[in-house]
C-alpha cells in the first residue's frame, strides 16, 4: 500500500449504505482519477460513525473535515476544491463543525454529539477499514490476544475480567467474569464452546450490527481470548441473516485471521487452537434468548430449554458453553490492554465502563452513541441526541425494547446504569433507546410492543403464547374505546401471571411495557377508558375531526384532498366534515393553511 | 504468523498509512496549493514529499495542502510544523529540495536554513 497524503473515510454501515454511500464511493474514485489524485488520496470504507441521521457521512483526513448528507453531485466539488486545492467546502460540512467567521473547523470531538461520548466498544468504528486486518492490527489489534497467550494463565485472564466489573451488555447485566469462571470450572473432557450472541432483535436496536460492521476483528479476537480463558477450542457467532453486511464482513475477517494464523492451530506458537464459524439465524426474536439460540445453532427449532442447567454447565451439544453478547466481547481486548483498573475508573459503582445506545424515535441525532455508565437520560437526549425535533415536549423514553419499560419525563435525570433502570421498572436491555414526544400515545406504544411479542412468542409455554395474546386483545379493546376500568386491573393481574409463569426471558419480560406504562401513565389509560379520548390523538377510533367555522375561509383545499369525499361545503362558506364517512387519515389537517381543522 | 514480533511488524507497517486518522501530534508538511502555488510547480513538490516520506517509512508525518498565503512570488511554499517547535517556512521549493528537507529537517531535526523564507528575503 502506498503512502497517501489524504484519507477519505466514507461510512459503509447499513444506515449509510441505504442512503447511497456505494454510489458516492464510486463517484469519488472516478473523480479522483479524473483529477489525477488516485495515488495521493485513499478512499476507505469504514463502519458506522454514529450520526446515522446525517448520512451518508464522509470524513477527510488529515483535516478531519466532516461532510454530512453527501450527495453524488457534491463529490465533484469536494474533490476539485478540497482535495485538489486544499480548500474545505464549508457549505457541505456538518454545520456544527463550522465556526462562524473563522476558517478553522471544529474537530469532531468538540461537536456536541461526540463531546459527552466515550468510545470503547466503538473505538474503531468509523476509523478503520473493517475489511482490512492490517488496519485493525495498526490500531493495536490482536495485541491483547498475543499478550494473553504468551504472558497470562487462563485464571489470570478471568481474574482481570472479574476485577474489571464488566457486566453482560446483552441486557441481563450478569457479571461477565463470573460467567467465564463458571464455564472454566465445568469439566471439559469432551470439549467446550464459546459462542457470541449477535441475534439482535429489539425493534430499533442496531448496536451489535454496527460493531460487527465496523470492527469485526474486535469480537473475533475477544472470542479467542475467552476460549483460551475457559478452555474451549471451537467458537460460533450466531448472527441473523438480515444483517448481510455484517455477515459478509465477519466472514472476510475470519478468513483473514485464519490466513494470518490468528485463528486455527497453535496460535502465537502457544499450543492454543481456536476455530470460529458463523451460524446464521432466520431472525426469530426468541433466538436471542440463550437456550433457544443454542437449539438453533444445533440445527433444531429455536425454542428455549428450561434452566438450569445453565449453558456454562450444559450448553451446545450438552457441553459447557460460554455465551456473551457482541458488545460485551467488544470491551474485552481493551480491558486486557489497559487493565482492569482503567475500566473500573469509568462508570458508576456497580455498572462499569460504557454502554452503546441506538438512539431512535423523536430525536434529532438518530444514530449510535456510546456514553459512560451513569450518564443521565437528559444528557443523552438533550446534548448527545440534540433534543426533540419541531420543539415538541419530551414525554418518555423506552429502553430495553419489548422487554423494557418507559421512563417518564419526571425521571429524565436518572443516571443510566443497570440498577437505576431496574429500580424505575425499566431495564438496560441491549441498548435500544426510543424517544417519544407528546404526540405518542402510551397505550398505543404498549400495544405496539405486545403485538411484537405475540408475533415472536415461540409458543412452547402457555403463559407466553396465550397470555401475551390476551394482553394484546385487552389493549386493543382500550384503544378502540371499548375498555372498562376492570380491564386495567385485568391487565395488571395477567401481566404478573405471565411474568411468573413463562419459561424464558421473552415471556418473563414481555408484560414490562404494559406494566411500566400503566404505572407512569395510568391517567392516559383512564382517559381512553372513561372519557373515550386519546390525549395524544393517536388512537383513530377515539378521534374525530371537525372544522372551526370561524377560521374556515371556504377555500375547498381540504375537500379536494379528502380521499373519501367526507368534506363538503360551498366556496367561501365554512365547510363541514361528515364524521360517518371520515377515515381519520389526517390529510385535511395538513392541507389547511388556516389551522381551521382540529382533531380531538 | 507465529510470534508477537510478526504482529508488531504488521502493526508498524500499517501504522504510517493510518496514522493521520489518529489524534496524536504529528509533523505536518503543509504545501501551498492555490493557483499561484500550482502554477509554480507545487504538485511535483508535494509528490516528492510523499515519495520521500513513504520511502523512509516515516510515522507521524502528515502532508496537507493549504491556500495562498500571500507571497505568491516565492511559491512553491512549504511549511513544516514540528510539535513544540516554531513553524519553518520554505520557499521556491523543488522536488530535489523537498528530498533534502525531509532528510535533514524531518529526520535529523536540522532546519535547511538556505531554503527558508528568511534566506530569500
Amino acid at each position: 500500500m502506498e503512502f497517501a497524503r489524504g484519507h477519505v473515510l466514507v461510512c459503509g454501515g447499513t444506515g449509510c449504505t441505504s442512503s447511497g454511500c456505494e454510489q458516492i464511493i464510486k463517484e469519488m474514485e472516478a473523480q479522483l482519477k479524473a483529477n489525477g489524485l488516485e495515488k495521493e488520496i485513499k478512499v476507505v470504507k469504514t463502519g458506522c460513525f454514529g450520526l446515522c441521521a446525517l448520512g451518508p457521512i464522509m470524513i477527510v483526513y488529515p483535516e478531519g473535515a466532516f461532510y454530512s448528507r453527501v450527495k453524488v453531485e457534491d463529490v465533484k466539488e469536494i474533490v476539485e476544491e478540497h482535495l485538489l486545492k486544499g480548500r474545505i467546502v464549508k457549505h457541505l460540512l456538518y454545520n456544527e463543525t463550522v465556526q462562524e467567521g473563522s476558517d478553522e473547523i471544529k474537530s469532531l470531538n468538540e461537536v456536541q454529539f461526540y463531546q459527552k461520548q466515550m468510545r470503547v466498544a466503538l473505538r474503531n468504528c468509523g476509523v478503520i477499514d473493517p475489511e482490512k486486518i492490517d488496519e485493525y492490527i495498526a490500531f493495536d489489534g490482536y495485541k491483547a490476544l498475543g499478550k494473553v497467550l504468551t504472558e497470562m494463565k487462563p485464571e489470570e485472564v478471568i481474574d482481570v475480567i472479574k476485577e474489571s466489573g464488566l457486566r453482560g451488555r446483552g441486557g441481563g447485566g450478569f457479571p461477565t467474569g463470573m460467567k467465564w469462571q463458571f464455564t472454566a470450572a465445568s469439566s471439559g473432557e469432551n470439549g467446550k464452546y464459546v459462542a457470541c450472541n449477535a441475534d439482535e432483535g429489539d425493534p430499533g436496536a442496531f448496536m451489535d450490527r454496527s460493531i460487527l460492521e465496523g470492527d469485526p476483528h474486535s469480537v473475533i479476537e475477544a472470542m479467542a481470548i475467552a476460549a483460551y480463558a475457559v478452555g474451549a477450542d471451537q467458537g460460533y457467532i450466531y448472527i441473523r441473516a438480515e444483517y448481510p453486511i455484517a455477515v459478509q464482513r465477519l466472514q472476510i475477517a475470519i478468513d483473514q485471521a485464519k490466513e494470518y494464523g490468528l485463528l486455527g492451530e497453535n496460535i502465537f506458537d502457544s499450543g492454543f487452537n481456536f476455530n470460529l464459524e458463523l451460524r446464521l439465524g432466520a431472525g426469530a426474536f426468541v433466538c436471542g434468548e440463550e437456550t433457544a439460540l443454542m437449539n438453533s445453532i444445533e440445527g433444531m427449532r429455536g425454542e428455549p430449554r428450561p434452566r438450569p442447567p445453565f449453558p456454562a454447565v450444559k450448553g451446545l451439544w450438552e457441553k459447557p458453553t460460554l455465551l456473551n453478547n457482541v458488545e460485551t466481547y467488544a470491551n474485552i481486548c481493551q480491558i486486557i490492554l489497559n487493565g482492569a483498573d482503567w475500566f473500573k475508573g469509568i462508570g458508576t459503582e456497580k455498572s462499569k465502563g460504557t454502554k452503546v445506545f441506538a438512539l431512535g424515535g423523536k430525536i434529532n441525532n438518530t444514530g449510535l452513541v456510546e456514553v459512560p455508565m451513569g450518564t443521565t437520560l437528559r444528557e443523552i437526549i438533550e446534548e448527545v441526541g440534540g433534543g426533540i425535533p419541531n420543539g415538541k415536549k419530551f414525554k418518555a423514553a423506552q429502553t430495553g425494547g419489548p422487554s423494557g419499560g418507559c421512563i417518564p419525563a419526571h425521571l429524565i435525570d436518572t443516571p443510566i446504569d443497570y440498577d437505576s433502570l431496574m429500580a424505575i421498572g425499566s431495564m438496560m436491555g441491549s441498548g435500544g433507546l426510543i424517544v417519544m414526544d407528546e404526540d405518542n400515545c402510551m397505550v398505543d406504544i404498549a400495544k405496539f410492543f405486545l403485538e411484537f411479542t405475540v408475533d415472536e412468542s415461540c409458543g412452547k409455554c402457555t403463559p407466553c403464547r396465550i397470555g401475551t395474546k390476551r394482553l394484546y386483545e385487552i389493549l386493543d379493546k382500550i384503544t378502540k374505546g371499548q375498555g372498562t376500568l376492570e380491564d386495567l386491573d385485568r391487565l395488571e393481574e395477567l401481566s404478573h401471571m405471565i411474568k411468573e409463569g413463562s419459561l424464558c426471558g421473552l415471556g418473563q419480560t414481555a408484560p414490562n411495557p404494559v406494566l411500566s406504562t400503566l404505572h407512569y401513565f395510568r391517567d392516559e389509560y383512564v382517559a381512553h377508558v372513561v372519557d373515550k379520548k386519546c390525549p395524544a390523538g393517536v388512537c383513530k377510533d377515539l378521534l374525530s375531526y371537525s372544522i372551526i367555522a370561524d377560521k374556515c375561509k371556504g377555500c375547498s383545499a381540504c375537500a379536494r384532498k379528502c380521499p373519501v369525499g367526507a368534506i363538503t361545503g360551498e366556496i367561501k362558506n365554512p365547510f363541514v366534515i361528515d364524521t360517518d364517512k371520515c377515515i381519520k387519515c389526517g390529510a385535511c389537517v395538513e392541507t389547511c393553511k388556516f389551522g381551521a381543522i382540529v382533531k380531538g | 504468523m507465529k510470534s508477537l514480533a510478526d504482529l508488531e511488524a504488521i502493526r508498524k507497517k500499517t501504522l504510517d498509512q493510518v496514522t493521520l486518522r489518529k489524534d496524536e501530534d504529528s509533523v505536518r508538511i503543509v504545501v501551498g496549493m492555490a493557483t499561484c502555488g500550482i502554477a509554480a510547480g507545487a504538485r511535483p513538490v508535494m509528490n516528492a514529499f510523499m515519495e520521500e516520506v513513504a520511502k523512509r517509512g516515516l510515522e507521524n508525518v502528515t502532508i496537507t495542502q493549504t491556500g495562498c498565503i500571500g507571497m505568491c512570488r516565492l511559491e512553491p511554499i512549504v511549511e513544516i510544523m514540528v510539535p513544540g517547535k516554531e513553524k519553518v517556512t520554505y520557499v521556491k521549493m523543488s522536488p530535489e529540495k523537498a528530498a533534502r528537507v525531509v532528510a535533514e529537517h524531518i529526520v535529523n531535526g536540522n532546519v535547511v536554513a538556505e531554503y527558508t523564507v528568511g534566506a530569500a528575503e
